[in-house]
C-alpha cells in the first residue's frame, strides 16, 4: 500500500535516539510517543514539554498588496493585525464555506506576512493561495518556508526554559502577549519566537532554519523541557477545546457548525471567499465538549451522540489526563444547553455524557463546573 | 521485555498461563500494551460466559485506541481480574502479572494449538 517513503522532519533521528514510537502520521514519520502519553501531557500541564512540529510549514508572503490578499483570503480580518509581530487565527475557506484550512497568520511588515498550515492541507494551501494571488492580481511572492523546523515549547514553566537556553531573546520576548510573535535573529535568523501553541498553557513557539534543530531540542532537553510526541497533543488541545483539521473540521464543513464562528468576521463590506455561502447558509449545528458520566469505555471520533433534539456526532474524543474522564468534541444539534445529558453509543451500549463548554481545560485547571 | 518462557500467546497477542488446577490466566502481552499505550479502561469478561475460541471476550482501551480481546481456547470464564477496573494502567506496569480474567478450557490439550514464547517472537516482530 504505502508506495512513497514517509517525509522526516530533521529532528527525526532525535526522536529515535530518545525511544521514540513512531507513526505514520499523514505521510510523516513522527513520534507518537517516548514513553508514556499520560506522563508527557502532564509534563506540558505542569512544567514544560515540547513538540517537534517540522511537519507544519510556514509560508511568508512579500509585497505590498499581501495584506489584501489575506483580507480575500481568510474569514478573519487581517485589519485585526495593527501591530508588527501580532497573530490571528482564522480558517481560509472556499466558495462553499467549508474549510480548507485553519492557519495562524503574523504580521510583520507591511510587505510580509507568514502563514503556519497545517501539514496535511500545506501543498493544497499553496496551490489555493497561488489561484486567489492570481485571481486578485495580488502580485505577491509566497514562499513556502520548508528551510525551517519548528518545535513548540508547552507549559507553565516553558518560557523560563527558553530563556534559560537562549536569555539573549529574553528583552525581545518576554513583553510579547499571547498571540504575539518576534523575530529575534542569532540562531533563529529570520524565523521567529512567538507566543502561541496548542496546548491551552502557556509557552513558545520556536521557527528556525533547519540545519539548528537537532542543537536547539537537545539544549532544550538539557534544561528539562520532556520531549511529548503527538499523541499527547492530541490530548492536550482537545482538553483546550480546539479543533484538530481534518477531524473537526474539513472542506465540507462549515465554520460556523465546528465552533469557529468566533472566527469569522462577517462585519461590514470586506468580501472574502466563502463569506455569501455562509451568509445564506446560517449556523446548522453547536460544536461543544462532552464529559463522559458511565463508565464504559472512552468517547472516540464518529460515534453517534443521541440527544432529544435529534443526532449528533463525536468528532474527536480522548480519555483526559488532567480529568481523569473520558472528553470528546462534538456536533450536537442547536439550543441544547450546557448541562444538558445525552447519550452517547459506545459499541452495544448507550453512556449517558454531559454537554460542556469549551474548554475543559486551560492552564492547569479543570474549568468543569463543581 | 522479553516473552516469557512459561507461558502460551495468540497470534492476536494474548497470552496464557496454564495453571496447577487446570484453569487458564489470560492477559495481553507486552509488545501489545506497548503498541497500545497509556491503558484507560477494561472491560471484563461475564463471569460464567462461554465463549469459543477466536472469540471477542473483553474490550481494552488506551489513550490512542479501543481493541478487542479474544479468547485463547474456547472454553468458560471462571473469575476476572476486578482490580483491572479501578487500575487498567497495571496492563502498562507489567502485561505478564496484570492477568484479565481465567478460563476453564474446554479441553485442556487445546494448548497446542497456541504459539510459544519463540513463536510469538516472530509474530510480535512483523508488527
Amino acid at each position: 500500500m504505502q508506495s512513497t517513503p514517509l517525509k522526516m522532519t530533521p529532528l527525526n533521528a532525535a526522536h529515535r535516539a530518545l525511544g521514540a514510537h513512531m507513526v505514520d502520521f499523514g505521510g510523516w514519520d513522527m513520534p507518537v510517543n517516548y514513553g508514556s502519553q499520560i506522563e508527557e501531557h502532564l509534563a506540558v500541564r505542569q512544567a514544560a514539554g515540547m513538540f517537534d512540529v517540522s511537519h507544519m510549514l510556514a509560508i511568508d508572503l512579500h509585497g505590498v498588496h499581501a495584506r489584501s490578499l489575506l483580507s480575500r483570503a481568510l474569514a478573519n480580518d487581517v485589519a485585526k493585525l495593527a501591530t508588527p509581530g501580532k497573530a490571528l487565527y482564522a480558517c481560509m475557506l472556499n466558495e462553499a464555506g467549508g474549510v480548507i484550512d485553519d492557519l495562524i497568520a503574523y504580521y510583520f511588515r507591511e510587505d510580509m506576512f507568514r502563514l503556519v498550515v497545517n501539514a496535511g492541507t500545506a501543498d493544497g494551501d499553496l496551490r489555493w493561495l497561488t489561484e486567489l494571488n492570481a485571481r486578485f492580481d495580488s502580485g505577491v511572492t509566497i514562499q513556502p518556508r520548508r528551510d525551517f523546523a519548528m518545535i513548540a515549547v508547552q507549559g507553565p514553566q516553558a518560557r523560563e526554559r527558553v530563556w534559560q537556553v537562549w536569555p539573549e531573546t529574553r528583552a525581545a520576548t518576554e513583553a510579547l502577549k499571547a498571540f504575539n510573535g518576534a523575530q529575534v535573529g542569532g540562531e533563529f535568523a529570520d524565523g521567529m519566537i512567538a507566543r502561541t501553541g496548542y496546548t491551552g498553557e502557556d509557552g513558545f513557539e520556536l521557527v528556525f532554519p533547519a540545519p539548528q534543530a537537532e542543537s536547539i531540542w537537545n539544549r532544550l532537553v538539557a534544561v528539562g523541557v520532556r520531549p511529548c510526541g503527538l499523541g499527547a497533543r492530541d490530548t492536550l488541545r482537545l482538553e483546550a477545546g480546539m479543533n484538530l483539521y481534518g477531524q473537526d473540521m474539513d472542506d465540507q464543513v462549515s465554520p460556523l457548525d465546528a465552533g469557529l464562528a468566533w472566527t469569522v468576521d462577517l462585519k461590514g463590506d470586506r468580501e472574502f471567499v466563502g463569506k455569501a455561502a455562509l451568509m445564506a447558509r446560517p449556523q446548522a449545528r453547536q460544536f461543544t465538549g462532552l464529559l463522559l458520566i458511565d463508565k464504559g469505555g472512552v468517547l472516540r471520533s464518529h460515534q453517534k451522540v443521541v440527544t432529544p433534539s435529534g443526532e449528533g456526532e463525536i468528532t474527536s474524543g480522548t480519555f483526559s489526563p488532567t480529568l481523569r474522564q473520558s472528553i470528546a468534541l462534538a456536533r450536537i444539534p442547536l439550543g441544547i444547553e450546557p448541562g444538558a445529558t445525552v447519550h452517547v453509543n459506545v459499541r452495544d451500549r448507550q453512556l449517558a455524557a454531559r454537554v460542556v463548554k469549551l474548554p475543559f481545560v486551560r492552564n492547569g485547571k479543570s474549568l468543569l463546573p463543581a | 521485555m522479553s516473552n516469557p518462557d512459561n507461558l502460551k500467546y495468540t497470534a492476536s497477542h494474548e497470552w496464557v498461563r496454564v495453571d496447577a488446577d487446570g484453569s487458564f490466566a489470560v492477559g495481553i502481552t507486552d509488545h501489545a500494551q506497548e503498541a497500545l499505550g497509556d491503558v484507560v479502561f477494561i472491560e471484563l469478561p461475564e463471569v460464567g460466559r462461554r465463549y469459543a475460541q477466536g472469540e471477542a471476550c473483553a474490550v481494552i482501551e488506551s489513550v490512542k485506541a479501543a481493541t478487542d480481546i479474544f479468547m485463547p481456547v474456547s472454553g468458560e470464564v471462571v473469575a476476572v481480574n476486578t482490580a483491572l477496573t479501578d487500575t487498567p494502567q497495571d496492563v502498562n506496569g507489567d502485561a505478564y502479572a496484570a492477568w484479565m480474567f481465567r478460563i476453564k478450557p474446554d479441553n485442556a490439550a487445546d494448548t497446542a494449538t497456541l504459539l510459544d514464547a519463540a513463536g510469538y517472537a516472530d509474530v510480535a516482530s512483523d508488527h
